[in-house]
């Protein structure tokens, strides 16, 4: 249903993205904390009601099933977890964004045209991929279903920069103008070559999201779960501009920076560096799990 | 949208999500990571959209998928960090109760 003209949906929009600023600020201090986090679910909630207004959308009973489904499985899994195991929740959180960011980016991959929306698909593909796979190693560490030691094993620096390197150009062929693919003469035409190559963008990021996760010790990883938010509130904004979608480029942006301040700030706080944190255990410096 | 447009959003979000996390206090950290972390659950409206607009099995799968996993990130969030402040408002109280008692 269109019910919404383009302008109200604007405007509704950035109701909703205020809504998201004034969450974080009221986060910011005990006594609005709590405040904070309600005027959050508002703006979710007003965007919500926003797309399914504004938008032409097909398949809707299913789309609202799925909702429904994942409501059920979120609010349940969200009341009854122990306190402690509330760090752990939230990474599984964090991760499936992450995933939902670079699944929305893989399949605008045939509706994008212009260099930046590339970019911006090469981009959310890699790094939702990275915060998917990164946030369940970092719950399965807290969760201590498998050890919270730092784990590396012999080369792993080296396969690190390997399937960075792959990540890499896999991006760059997505980027590619579709002219200069064509002009390789493959056997594929331009736009089947960028869809596999973000398919491989899609598996190499989870594998690289493992390989840096596995690392880091048990009493680093909140600080890694807090740079993967990052990480994907980036991924989300980047996926904005794919959609040329105003609201998930501010919001995620906000998330992206304010995760970035956060992150730097807990390290500190715990006494330890950003990099210490990731890389300390290709040292030997790393902290005991 | 103009790409230019675009980048002055991204440019002004970036200042005011630095802006507004800066000289919090440690026992909120995890909390305003939490709420951060729903904030983000946002691309469900992207996944949203995505199925909306597909037009075969496969890419509605994949979008249904999305639109599952976003669910859970942007609800599961919100309801995990309440419970999270659900202690603070006890401890937040607390030195309110004491001044009282003092006076």
């Amino acid at each position: 249903m269109a019910l919404l003209t383009p302008e109200w949906t604007a405007l509704l929009y950035l109701v909703a993205a205020v809504c998201f600023i004034l969450a974080l600020k009221g986060l910011g201090s005990p006594r609005t904390a709590r405040r904070g986090n309600l005027i959050g679910a508002l703006g979710a909630v007003i965007a919500m009601i926003v797309v399914f207004l504004s938008t032409e959308l097909d398949n809707l009973a299913l789309i609202i099933g799925v909702i429904a489904v994942g409501t059920v499985i979120a609010v349940p899994a969200s009341r009854m977890v122990k306190m402690t195991q509330m760090p752990q929740l939230v990474a599984l959180f964090n991760g499936v964004g992450g995933g939902a960011a670079a699944l929305v980016a893989l399949l605008e991959l045939e509706h994008s045209i212009s260099l930046g929306a590339y970019l911006a698909v090469a981009f959310t593909v890699l790094v939702g991929a990275v915060a998917f796979s990164g946030s369940v190693i970092t719950f399965l560490k807290l969760q201590e279903l498998m050890p919270t030691r730092p784990i590396v094993f012999p080369g792993h620096a080296a396969v690190i920069v390997l399937v960075a390197m792959v990540g890499l150009a896999a991006a760059v062929i997505i980027v590619l103008p579709e002219s200069t693919l064509a002009g390789l003469g493959l056997a594929l035409d331009a736009v089947e070559v960028k869809a596999i190559a973000a398919v491989v963008g899609l598996v190499v990021g989870s594998l690289l999201g493992v390989l840096l996760v596995l690392p880091v010790g048990g009493a680093d990883v909140p600080i890694v779960i807090s740079l993967l938010n990052a990480g994907t509130g980036l991924a989300v904004a980047a996926s904005g501009l794919v959609l040329g979608n105003t609201l998930l480029l501010v919001a995620g942006t906000l998330v992206g920076a304010s995760g970035s301040i956060l992150t730097r700030e807990m390290a500190k706080a715990m006494g330890r560096s950003v990099a210490g944190t990731l890389f300390g255990a290709f040292r030997g410096g790393s902290s005991a799990g | 949208m103009e790409a230019i447009t675009l980048l002055t959003f991204f440019v002004l979000a970036v200042f005011v999500g630095f802006e507004v996390v800066s000289k919090v206090s440690s026992t909120l950290h995890t909390p305003l990571m939490s709420g951060a972390n729903a904030i983000h659950g946002i691309i469900l409206v992207g996944a949203v959209i995505v199925a909306g607009a597909a037009d075969d099995v496969v890419t509605l799968v994949i979008a249904l998928i999305a639109v599952l996993m976003a669910t859970i990130n942007l609800v599961g969030g919100f309801v995990v960090t309440d419970r999270m402040l659900e202690m603070f408002r006890g401890r937040g109280s607390a030195p309110t109760a004491r001044e009282g008692g003092d006076r």
